[in-house]
């Protein structure tokens, strides 16, 4: 079942394969799709059926029949039944999907021992494990990342997020300007960023790897350049990467300050010249 | 015309007569003709045809735009327009084919066929009924005069802030608000008059349990038109006043809040897309139990759903929005209202098939349409489930997936409609009838092309590919839209094969006589066209399918058998 699942992503259905969110959209989906093909091809089959079989033929008289009651009842119940079900199924898979799931390493990069389930339909963190929280920014036109500081240090990234492999990321995702919508088709559904409002969802990256998206929500021109990427990297590898980024976004802030410093020495000085005749 | 109780002459015997008041018509205008009867008309059947060729019009206009941007997408990182043409290409397609095709050419249909329908001379309110007509035209002319300077960008939804000033200073968002403010008037008068004419000014004896299916829809099609149309005005009121007079009602940075446009928004455009498709519903139930020779199936059913599809499409309107921060309860409410729409619209496909059961099946082109149609809708319908299915649809809202559904609802449902429609109908207002051969042609092009454009797009959208891109660099969305561009062309040439039929029929087409199809409604009751005042006496109702009894009447009366045979073709000359 999964082998077919992932041949068939991304042309029969969704895209999945990089985080269980994404990989429980594309069974819920591939569910749906077997109960539509069986009323799919049950209506074109009979409707096919009738049309040859019916054909007007000389000597051929239509019967005058005006409807039936039970078998009204009977397609009307049958339709609400398979609605039934398939909502039924996905509140079963709601859960998997909405709630991020526990982080399989602590904030250490350590293996967690074990996990444990828990149903809520509300957004909170998960239970076990550490998360890394990351904020999501959209801007025409392109996506800005804001990571937690650890031991004081700021870091943010553009276009490109790192996060460690086997760790649950929680997102909170507004916008600057215009709408966007978050959206990386192999970590899980699209959320809208809209300014004024924070919307969540979440991800884990089962293995390491390049995951592209893009913007999915007109926001201008160049609304089709509005890439995104998430890599997935092991955690030291990724604390590596959060450290250097420390480092070259301090060593950039620093230099900006020490070139502010001269220029407003500069200014002094051009002010004194003049003042003094 | 004027009819007005006459006073008598002062006569002793005539004043005993007037207890019997007589009826006597005065200042009878002669029918009016040449090109300035156009402008001045208020004949439903006149504006009817205003109706049905400015919306062809605005349809083969909104087609071009179609094909450029497929031109655009057939290959990766194609530069045949720039990305804000492209955005304009796509805003005007959306734009002209909702407000300006399909909404209004369900309003030419019905101008000219409901009075005809129900027995009436004319619309309730001709005068507000050519009001409507003008205000379209006039909409659609500032929508287009927008080409000259600036055409709009932000998407037929404009979202702001997308849409506010700060982002898109061009007047022609400017331009999109007005036209639509005009079109919105037209549609409103239009679902007032044919609200005040399908109540009050049907044949005698024709009761709700036999008006026409079609009737059934439009009526229902006006209803939603006035509840809905008023939300979406005041949401263009309030981006105007956004825009250019201080305003911040979408306004984030000002305490002004974005998703209140899109509720408003698709309080409106929710139902809009069921009165587009529920009219295309009623030309299906009208015309394929003419051509199975059999009574609709289930006629209260398929009323019924039709009210009910129209209730719960009032009740929907947020699952365009899954997306966006919502409450679970929320999601779970609009997905559940969402799900009980396609119970009524099931029993509809349900009771169209069992109208062909047994009955004698004439292959004509109306009916290949609408056959054609429960075919290709049922595709939009299936996959409008998953839509619904709120975690389902994080993963497809905004992406070509979406862009599929909606094509296989509005051209699959409305479209495959409207042109069952017109070869239904043509014979009636033109007096002459379609080439059938290259009707059948144009259906078999229209149906290949449709199903080459669109349904590959499901698959570009699954495997990632956002709506409304101008270009893009993965590879892997070539073959699916290189695909869909060459099905545009073929599609198009499809319907450019109908616009040819109808150039060649108007003058040449055989001679289609009073009720070619043999058909069951009172519009086949007079010749064709219609004299301008339709009815010279109003035959009593006495089942939904008047027409049948009228001919078992004239079959009585002459012995000159009236009834369709089967086998032996149904155009008489």
């Amino acid at each position: 079942m999964p082998a077919a699942l992932h041949i068939l992503a991304g042309i029969l259905i969704p895209e999945r394969g990089g985080s269980k969110n994404a990989s429980d959209i594309a069974e819920l989906y591939a569910l749906i799709l077997v109960m539509a093909t069986i009323v799919f091809l049950g209506v074109e089959g009979t409707l096919l059926w009738f049309l040859i079989r019916f054909k007007a033929r000389r000597g051929r008289v239509a019967a005058q029949i005006h409807g039936n009651t039970r078998l009204e009842i009977g397609w009307t119940v049958g339709a609400a039944v398979i609605l039934v079900f398939i909502t039924v199924v996905t509140f079963i898979k709601l859960p998997g999907i909405k709630n991020p799931a526990a982080s399989d390493i602590d904030a250490n990069g350590a293996k967690v021992a074990s996990t444990t389930l828990f149903a809520s339909t509300d957004q909170p963190a998960p239970p076990k494990g550490a998360s890394l929280n990351i904020v999501v920014d959209g801007q025409q036109y392109v996506w800005r990342f804001q990571y937690p500081r650890v031991a004081n240090k700021e870091v943010f990234s553009y276009e490109e997020m790192v996060v460690p492999v086997g760790m649950t990321v929680t997102l909170d995702i507004t916008a600057d300007d215009v709408a966007h919508s978050w959206w990386i088709p192999k970590l899980g559904g699209k959320m809208d960023a809209l300014p004024g409002y924070t919307n969540h969802t979440w991800f884990k990256a089962d293995k390491p790897g390049t995951f592209n998206g893009q913007c999915a929500e007109l926001c201008g021109r160049n609304h089709a350049n509005m890439l995104a990427r998430v890599r997935a990297v092991p955690f030291d590898q990724y604390q590596a990467w959060y450290d250097r980024q420390a480092a070259d976004i301090k060593s950039a802030r620093d230099e900006a300050a020490k070139q502010r410093a001269q220029i407003q020495k500069q200014q002094q000085e051009a002010a004194q010249r003049s003042a003094t005749p | 015309m004027a009819i007005t109780s006459e006073p008598p002459v002062t006569d002793t015997t005539a004043v005993r007569a007037a207890a019997r008041p007589q009826i006597a018509a005065r200042g009878v205008t002669s029918e009016t003709r040449g090109w300035t009867s156009w402008f001045t008309t208020v004949d439903h059947k006149k504006i009817g045809i205003l109706y049905l060729y400015t919306t062809f019009v605005f349809f083969i206009l909104g087609g071009v735009e179609a094909l450029l941007i497929r031109i655009q997408l057939g290959l990766p990182e194609n530069t045949f327009v720039s990305p804000e043409k492209y955005n304009a290409l796509f805003t005007m397609h959306g734009t002209t084919m909702v407000f300006l095709f399909v909404i209004p050419i369900m309003a030419g249909f019905a101008n000219y066929v409901v009075p005809l329908m129900i027995g009436a001379r004319d619309m309730a309110f001709p005068r507000i009924n050519a009001w409507s007509y003008w205000m379209l035209l006039f909409g659609g002319i500032v929508l287009y005069a927008s080409l000259f300077f600036s055409p709009p960008e932000a998407g037929w939804t404009s979202y702001p802030p997308l849409s506010l000033t700060d982002y898109t200073p061009q007047a022609g968002q400017d331009a999109w608000i007005i036209a639509l403010h005009i079109v919105g008037l037209s549609s409103m008068l239009g679902g007032v008059n044919f609200i005040a004419t399908i109540h009050n000014m049907r044949a005698p004896g024709m009761g709700w349990g036999r008006l026409p299916l079609f009737c059934w829809t439009i009526l229902i099609y006006s209803y939603l038109i006035v509840i809905a149309s008023p939300a979406l005005a005041a949401a263009l009121a309030m981006l105007l006043i956004d825009r250019h007079f201080g305003g911040t009602f979408f306004d984030p940075t000002q305490g002004g809040s974005p998703l209140l446009w899109q509720h408003a928004f698709w309080f409106y455009s929710h139902p809009a897309v069921y009165i587009m498709v529920l009219p295309a519903f009623g030309i299906v139930s009208e015309v394929l139990p003419v051509f199975a020779r059999k009574p609709i199936f289930g006629y209260k059913a398929i009323a019924a759903s039709t009210a009910a599809i129209a209730f719960l499409g009032l009740l929907v309107w947020a699952h365009h929005m899954f997306a966006t921060p919502m409450s679970t309860v929320v999601l779970a409410f609009f997905m559940l209202s969402s799900f009980l729409i396609a119970v009524p619209t099931g029993v509809k496909i349900f009771n169209w098939v069992a109208t062909l059961w047994r009955g004698t099946i004439e292959y004509r082109t109306p009916l290949l349409f609408c056959v054609g149609l429960i075919g290709v809708f049922l595709i939009g319908g299936i996959s409008g489930i998953f839509l619904a299915v709120f975690p389902v649809d994080w993963q497809l809202t905004d992406t070509y997936f979406v862009v599929a559904h909606l094509h296989y609802v509005l051209f699959g449902g409305s479209v495959f409609g409207i042109f069952a429609g017109i070869y239904y109908w043509f014979p009636k207002m033109s007096g002459r009838m379609l080439s059938e051969s290259l009707g059948k042609a144009s259906f078999w092009t229209i149906l290949v092309g449709f199903n080459l454009t669109f349904l590959v797009q499901h698959s570009a959208g699954l495997s990632g590919m956002p709506r409304r891109i101008y270009e893009y660099s993965n590879h892997d969305w070539t073959a699916y839209n290189l695909i869909s561009t060459v099905g545009s062309f073929v599609l198009a040439l499809g319907i450019l094969l109908t616009v040819i039929n109808i150039a060649h029929s108007l003058k040449r087409g055989a001679i289609a006589g009073p009720d070619p199809w043999k058909a069951n409604t009172l519009e086949w009751f007079m010749s064709s066209p219609p004299p301008e005042n339709n009815f010279d006496v109003i035959p009593r109702v006495r089942s939904v399918e008047p027409m049948k009894d009228i001919r078992r009447q004239v079959e009585q009366q002459t012995g000159v058998e009236q009834r369709y045979q089967p086998g032996r073709g149904l155009t008489t000359r």
